[in-house]
């Protein structure tokens, strides 16, 4: 286990200075040097220009830049944002409970329904149920999720009165921060209410983030429950006279597990992808919206961090899923 | 001699069109998907000689006019007009062209780019497989919209530099499929034969290891070219794809956004437009997957 551990951790060395170089180089190739692209359209004086160039270090050989640049991010400092002047990793990692919070709510969301519905399909096969469920789930998988929000809104916010447009809070009520989750810190503030209202804000996002990981899990836990049910120890446990539901529940569907964890897995990349949209559309103060906002007012070391801490969140959730494989699935020995 | 080989060649390809064609057949909605999808491509390429008005010209009396069988609407603008008083329809119309194109590009960038690196990687091992598939690795570390974004934030914003940036996220699926196949190919016996009797090693990558790679990859490349048309919408939902007024199909809800609750028809169609497409291509690629698929063709 500890020798496989530690092999996975050894591919993700060239990974992450892969990572670092991309995030190195970003700063480097856009057009004009950093110093200029930093002062806009106000310029800079040629001395002010060599002065800021030797404090930011880049007056250095590229290839003495890189290493002091992997030197810092190995000590935990990513950069200053431009903008708030504060350092960009605390800024990530007070945002990040937001997208957090929205993900696992997405991630549960899509889990909770796809699984079953994915299940009904197989043992429906060919049935009009099998037919419906997966043509939902199509069209969830081809759903442009930008404009599913905003229909959303339009449907339920503005036609039915019954969600709020955007943000994770009401404005009446002031919570305090204390895990970063609005759900658990709602909950345990004395404001009425507050928990209601942050419940009321996370349907709409979580249903549009949730809804390409619920098409892509109905989708596989289907097709893994279909090449189960047609194994033979289905048939002799169907055959000792098992009750279907107990056929079904306890020995397909342990195994269908297997792919269904792995497909799980490699949605969360999908999620930190579908945030930035998901955040952009709802106002929703999470990673997603801050790198947009970050990208649109060229806060490029803003930019750089968060695309170092998204991938690093990447790589450690495939790690995770690698090493969970072997738990739900014991005939893989590491 | 020639002569005989080339009817050969011909009927047993005209023999595999016939089977591939009995298999994918055998999916209506696969069928189904085709046939919205080439309506779909003869619309973006008669756009001009269908579309009611021009996309980009503004009847300022009539802005904001609703769809036709809407209360205030009128036949001469089916889907309503924008804020500006395009019409919505030939603006959609138009959009099919772009992002048909989008699509089709970034697939053949991606595709072609990965083929070859894939086939290299596989072929060639060692150390230039190593480094080739690490960076592919470093690619699908970042979330590709993402990556997409960061890359455009560098290229600046604009069509052609958004499909790039997509195209660059999508080569690591085609390096990594690529490769695995050509490992597969690689030491059965036709490619010894073909080594034995002195093929060298483009020969041996294109002309016999590549044919026979091609079933996974067709299915990959109509799954990008989905999700492609997807990206390239939400780019330019972001603002960081095509730029208004390019009537592209993320563009159009982007710039209609703060009318979504005055004028919703401005929103709404657009997004149909995105969603028919992609789900079109999709139906069809799931056809493709089972006819192209070996393990699950019943003989």
């Amino acid at each position: 286990m500890f020798k496989f551990l530690f092999k996975r951790l050894l591919v993700l060395v060239p990974v992450f200075f892969g990572v670092t170089l991309v995030a190195f180089g970003f700063i480097r190739a856009l057009p004009g040097d950093p110093i200029e692209v930093l002062a806009g359209e106000r310029g800079v004086s040629p001395e002010r220009h060599a002065e800021l160039m030797a404090q930011l270090g880049l007056d250095e050989p590229l290839w003495q830049q890189y290493f002091s640049y992997v030197g810092d991010v190995l000590q935990g400092d990513l950069g200053t944002s431009l903008i708030t002047n504060r350092p960009v990793a605390e800024e990530f990692f007070e945002l990040f409970p937001a997208t957090a919070e929205l993900a696992i709510c997405a991630m549960l969301f899509a889990i909770i329904l796809g699984i079953p519905a994915g299940i009904i399909a197989a043992v429906k096969r060919g049935t009009l149920v099998d037919q419906g469920i997966m043509s939902l789930s199509l069209a969830g998988y081809s759903m442009p999720i930008f404009w599913w929000g905003l229909l959303l809104i339009i449907l339920f916010s503005n036609t039915l009165h019954l969600t709020p447009v955007s943000g994770r809070l009401s404005f009446l009520f002031e919570v305090e921060h204390v895990t970063g989750f609005m759900l658990i810190d709602s909950l345990f503030s004395d404001e009425e209410g507050a928990f209601k209202s942050a419940l009321h804000h996370l349907v709409l996002p979580t249903i549009v983030l949730g809804t390409i990981p619920l098409a892509v899990i109905a989708r596989q836990t289907r097709s893994a429950m279909l090449e189960v049910l047609s194994e033979d120890y289905v048939r002799t446990a169907k055959a000792k006279g098992l009750s279907p539901l107990r056929v079904i529940a306890v020995h397909a569907l342990r195994n269908a597990m297997i792919t269904v964890t792995t497909v799980i897995g490699l949605q969360v990349a999908v999620l930190l992808a579908g945030a930035i949209l998901t955040e952009t559309i709802f106002s929703w103060p999470g990673i997603g919206k801050w790198i947009i906002f970050s990208v649109f007012s060229r806060d490029y070391y803003a930019v750089q961090g968060g695309l170092l801490l998204i991938a690093g969140c990447v790589m450690v959730v495939n790690l995770t899923v690698d090493l969970l494989y072997g738990l739900i699935n014991p005939r893989i020995v590491h | 001699m020639t002569s005989i080989t080339a009817t050969t060649s011909y009927s047993v390809r005209s023999q595999q069109w016939r089977e591939f064609w009995f298999y994918f057949s055998v999916s209506k909605t696969a069928v189904a998907g085709l046939v919205f999808l080439i309506g779909v491509v003869l619309m973006a390429i008669f756009a001009d000689v269908i579309s009611p008005h021009l996309p980009a010209e503004q009847y300022r009396e009539f802005a904001e006019i609703p769809p036709a069988w809407m209360e205030g609407g009128q036949m001469r603008f089916f889907l309503g007009t924008d804020y500006a008083g395009r019409d919505m329809l030939s603006r959609i119309i138009h959009g099919a062209r772009l992002s048909l194109i989008a699509g089709c590009i970034v697939v053949l960038m991606s595709a072609s780019i990965g083929i070859l690196l894939g086939l290299v990687a596989g072929f060639r091992g060692g150390w230039l497989e190593t480094v080739i598939m690490r960076i592919m690795d470093t690619i699908m570390a970042v979330p590709g919209l993402l990556m997409a974004l960061v890359l455009v934030a560098v290229l600046g914003p604009g069509l052609l530099n958004a499909m790039v940036a997509i195209a660059i996220t999508y080569t690591p699926s085609f390096v990594r499929l690529t490769r695995a196949s050509t490992l597969s190919e690689l030491n059965k016996d036709y490619v010894t034969a073909s080594k034995v009797a002195g093929a060298g090693p483009i020969r041996l990558m294109f002309i016999s290891i590549l044919p026979n790679c091609m079933a996974p990859l067709i299915v990959q490349g109509t799954l990008s070219f989905s999700t492609a048309i997807l990206d390239t919408a939400a780019l330019g939902f972001l603002g960081m794809g095509a730029q208004a007024p390019l009537p592209e199909w993320g563009t159009l809800i982007a710039e209609n956004r703060d009318l979504m609750l005055s004028a919703p028809w401005t929103v709404t169609f657009p997004g149909i437009a995105i969603l028919l497409a992609v789900l079109a291509i999709n139906l069809m690629g799931d056809g493709l997957r089972d006819a192209l698929d070996p393990k699950l063709k019943r003989s």
